[in-house]
């Protein structure tokens, strides 16, 4: 197994320099950065001023070979608007998606598995109904717009919630988060829910599908003959069999969640990852935007590779194969 | 069966109503406590590193400046109480005395030094103050509190510029930015001391009891960066937050019809115009009615411009697309404004007028063409454009609108690729002077004497550079203020851009709140106080 996870990372790090090519050309076809930070009143040697001082004036082939050479070395480069390492301006903002991202996959594992297996277990059952005709409007209703709803009635309407924010943070630990404060919980409720909106309906989904096609089958049949309570069956026996998918998908809802909660930041004023790619994008803030496009897909190589390893794990017939084959 | 599948649910369910109720207690707010949404994203609190509106805002609250400008951008004095001119190339600034830092130095003229040899020396900008400076030849300390400025020409702008350079503690010359941003460094004599900067989520202030000025109200104020305008009034109207900049127009009925809201409201220094590729004799967006690009570029002409203007129902748009909330323009910059004529109003809407000068110029059937504008810089600016399109169709021209967005259309659109025909744009006077405006957008491009930097249509009149020319060396205020009118209206004679409107600033805030509106969309703490 170690030496399919070396081979795995090998195979990352071309990935990483491929990807690393095309943002750093796709954002310089863009446009200009310096129309954008500049100060609209600059005259024409300001503007120069600038272009030099950023290292924009270099052809770009030059300037991404001074990319590649800093990167080897850990320095993806400085924020041109924050004048921050790009590396640190990204972790700087991490703690706040990562507590986001826990809580909206947290609820979307707590809500969804319960009811998807209900729904699959029973499903002619009134509830069963309800469960799904819910989850094709957390599907299909656009996060930002529920967002907005939910601001509108527990923050605006009700009063009950604080409308955007990260609110204080507590330690615990050692580590600091607003998940050990009241008011942190408090500001964290709406935008976990509203991200967790599409996940739970997602986990519903496919749990529920599991749960159908796997209740008639043998396996089933066989352990209660063998006298099995029907609760060992259901959760130990068809869970194991459903959670395949269910694992899959959360792994890499997981990797969505943090790269691209940007309509969930951007609506309740979180300041996470999200919110500062869509911002560096409209700054055509280069280092940010490729540290941060970097960092991403080295996150979703981890992830894919803890779920080929979770497999594994949950079903004996999986191997991970040693010679790549 | 059904309880055991069921149980874990309705736990999870109730202890999620448990957790949530819990955090329901509302976090009562200090009387003394100010929290405002800013519209604007604030990137560093190194008052040197960044000429970027929402920095120099909340720079503002930290840090002085020689000069400062009221609500309506009208020179005050800040840490100098007078200045003069001794001859045509050299002010006197009188610093004020017993003034401190918020770590208790005194303030003195080696202060002032060590603040323009920063602004020099602050690496990686993005976008200086030099501009601000670069008149200053020589500085020369008289005495701890008498600075003069020898500069090279005649400089009457050298007050206004001095309102832009924040005032820094001669200990943190050498101070990077980072210094400034970790509160090492951030050491002004504003009215409130830093406390934190969290980059892209807020900045904490706390009141500095020793300012020289009038303190303000506020004991601790919090800048939130709340960049949605949505999210931005939702935040307001929970009560998150006191107050908010940038009201978007369509949350305006919303918040008017709120007995716990007050709005307050004032003309901007910015102008919305289109400006207009008058440099080639081919422009790549202008073609006839058949799509082959016109022989001669229409603009050129002075009544198909004069045409265009006239095809514009200002009033409409102002109506239809703000709620009233903008005034139809006619200059540059709106009255009450340093060198603004008189003379100026709004074009007529007047469609037959349009027809009639298309015709004697040559175009009585109109022509075709595409005009261009940005979809996330401005208030409604993509439906001000989609407004404008059917406009112009009327009096024959059949037109299409393309918006983008701004990180790609400002380049586009700017030097060296010119890629447009008639573009929108909005310029906001940061000096409060239509010298500012003339300067950038309408006088002929010059590297070496950094005139038409953004003059994207490129337009060129000798009589306006010569006006202007003449009244940047005039530093007795009413001839400069006389000349700079004429300047413009030899400009709108000859409809060098076409103005649009002028916006209007809007702030929102809980009842019992008062806010001064600033023209320069800036929002100070130091200025909300509690209503009478």
């Amino acid at each position: 197994m170690s030496v399919f996870i070396i081979r795995r990372l090998s195979q990352s790090a071309l990935v990483l320099l491929i990807m690393s090519l095309l943002v750093f050309f796709g954002v310089f076809a863009i446009g200009d950065p310096i129309e954008i930070f500049i100060a609209a009143d600059a005259d024409q040697a300001e503007r120069e001023r600038a272009i030099a001082a950023l290292g924009l004036d270099k052809p770009i082939w030059l300037q991404y070979f001074y990319f590649l050479a800093n990167a080897l070395g850990g320095d993806l480069g400085r924020s041109f608007v924050f004048n921050i390492p790009a590396i640190d301006l990204i972790l700087l903002r991490l703690p706040a998606t990562l507590e986001l991202a826990f809580c909206a996959v947290f609820l979307s594992v707590a809500f969804g598995i319960p009811l998807g297996m209900y729904a699959g277990y029973r499903p002619d059952s009134r509830a069963a109904k309800t469960i799904m005709a819910t989850s094709i409007a957390g599907f299909s209703l656009p996060t930002f717009w529920v967002g907005l709803m939910m601001i509108l009635v527990f923050a605006v309407e009700l009063g009950w919630l604080p409308a955007s924010g990260r609110g204080e943070l507590g330690t615990f630990l050692g580590i600091q988060s607003s998940l050990f404060t009241l008011n942190g919980l408090a500001h964290l409720a709406l935008p976990a829910l509203n991200l967790a909106l599409f996940n739970i309906s997602l986990v519903i989904r496919l749990t529920r599908a599991g749960m159908r096609e796997n209740m008639p089958m043998d396996y089933v049949k066989f352990a209660r003959a063998k006298g099995l309570t029907q609760r060992r069956v259901v959760f130990v026996h068809v869970m194991k069999n459903i959670m395949i998918p269910v694992v899959t998908v959360i792994g890499l809802e997981i990797g969505q969640v943090i790269a691209f909660a940007v309509v969930t930041e951007t609506i309740f004023a979180w300041p996470g990852m999200g919110k500062l790619i869509i911002d560096s994008i409209n700054n055509l803030d280069r280092p940010v935007i490729v540290a941060y496009l970097l960092i991403i897909v080295l996150m979703f190589i981890v992830i894919n590779l803890v779920v080929d390893v979770l497999y594994s794990v949950l079903d004996p017939r999986v191997r991970l194969s040693d010679t790549g084959k | 069966m059904r309880f055991v599948l069921c149980r874990p649910m309705i736990s999870i369910a109730v202890a999620a109503v448990a957790a949530v109720a819990a955090a329901f207690l509302p976090a009562s707010a200090r009387a003394q406590d100010l929290v405002v949404g800013l519209g604007g994203n604030v990137t560093s609190i190194d008052p040197h590193f960044h000429n970027l509106s929402p920095n120099n805002g909340v720079a503002a609250h930290v840090f002085d400046r020689l000069v400062h400008q009221d609500a309506q951008q009208r020179l005050v004095p800040g840490l100098a109480t007078e200045w003069t001119v001794l001859d045509d190339t050299t002010w006197e600034f009188k610093l004020r005395q017993n003034v401190r830092f918020h770590d208790g130095t005194p303030f003195d003229a080696e202060d002032v030094v060590a603040s323009l040899k920063r602004v020099a020396w602050v690496p990686n900008s993005p976008s200086s103050f030099l501009i601000s400076t670069r008149a200053i030849a020589e500085t020369i300390v008289v005495d701890s509190h008498t600075i003069r400025f020898r500069t090279a020409r005649p400089a009457p702008l050298l007050p206004v510029d001095m309102s832009s350079v924040n005032i820094v503690s001669k200990r943190h010359v050498e101070s990077p930015t980072g210094d400034f941003n970790q509160g090492r460094a951030a050491v002004g004599t504003g009215p409130f001391r830093f406390v934190d900067f969290a980059p892209g989520e807020r900045v904490v202030l706390a009141r500095n009891d020793n300012y020289w000025g009038p303190k303000p109200h506020w004991a601790r104020v919090t800048l939130r960066i709340i960049a949605n305008p949505s999210a931005r009034t939702a935040a307001l109207l929970a009560g998150d937050v006191q107050l908010i900049d940038q009201v978007q127009t369509a949350d305006l009925p919303r918040l008017r019809g709120n007995q716990q809201i007050a709005i307050a409201r004032v003309t901007s220094n910015r102008l919305i115009f289109l400006a207009l590729d008058q440099n080639r004799d081919q422009s790549p967006f202008i073609t006839d009615k058949q799509g082959a690009l016109l022989p001669n570029n229409p603009l050129k002409n002075r009544r198909v411009r004069q045409a265009l203007s006239r095809a514009i129902n200002r009033a409409g748009i102002v109506q239809r697309v703000f709620d009233g909330e903008a005034i139809p323009a006619g200059g540059l910059l709106p009255e009450g404004f340093f060198g603004v004529s008189d003379k100026l109003k709004p074009d007529a809407f007047d469609p037959e007028a349009a027809r009639r000068l298309l015709a004697e110029a040559g175009y009585p059937n109109g022509f075709a063409m595409t005009i261009h504008g940005p979809n996330d810089r401005y208030p409604d600016d993509e439906k001000v454009l989609q407004a404008i399109g059917p406009m112009f169709a009327r009096v024959g021209i059949d037109t299409r609108v393309v918006t983008q967005p701004w990180a790609t259309y400002a380049s586009v659109s700017s030097a060296p690729t010119y890629a447009y025909s008639i573009m929108l744009f909005g310029w906001g006077a940061a000096t409060g002077e239509v010298s500012s405006p003339l300067r950038s957008l309408l006088a002929t491009p010059n590297r070496d004497l950094g005139t038409g930097a953004s003059n994207r249509g490129r337009y060129s009149n000798p009589q306006v550079d010569e006006l202007l020319a003449r009244a940047m060396a005039t530093v007795a205020d009413p001839a400069r203020a006389r000349l700079l009118a004429e300047a413009s209206e030899a400009a709108m004679a000859d409809q060098g851009l076409i103005p649009l409107y002028y916006q209007i600033n809007l702030w929102g805030m809980r009842k019992g709140l008062s806010y001064e509106p600033r023209a320069d969309e800036t929002t100070l703490a130091q200025f909300v106080r509690p209503a009478n």
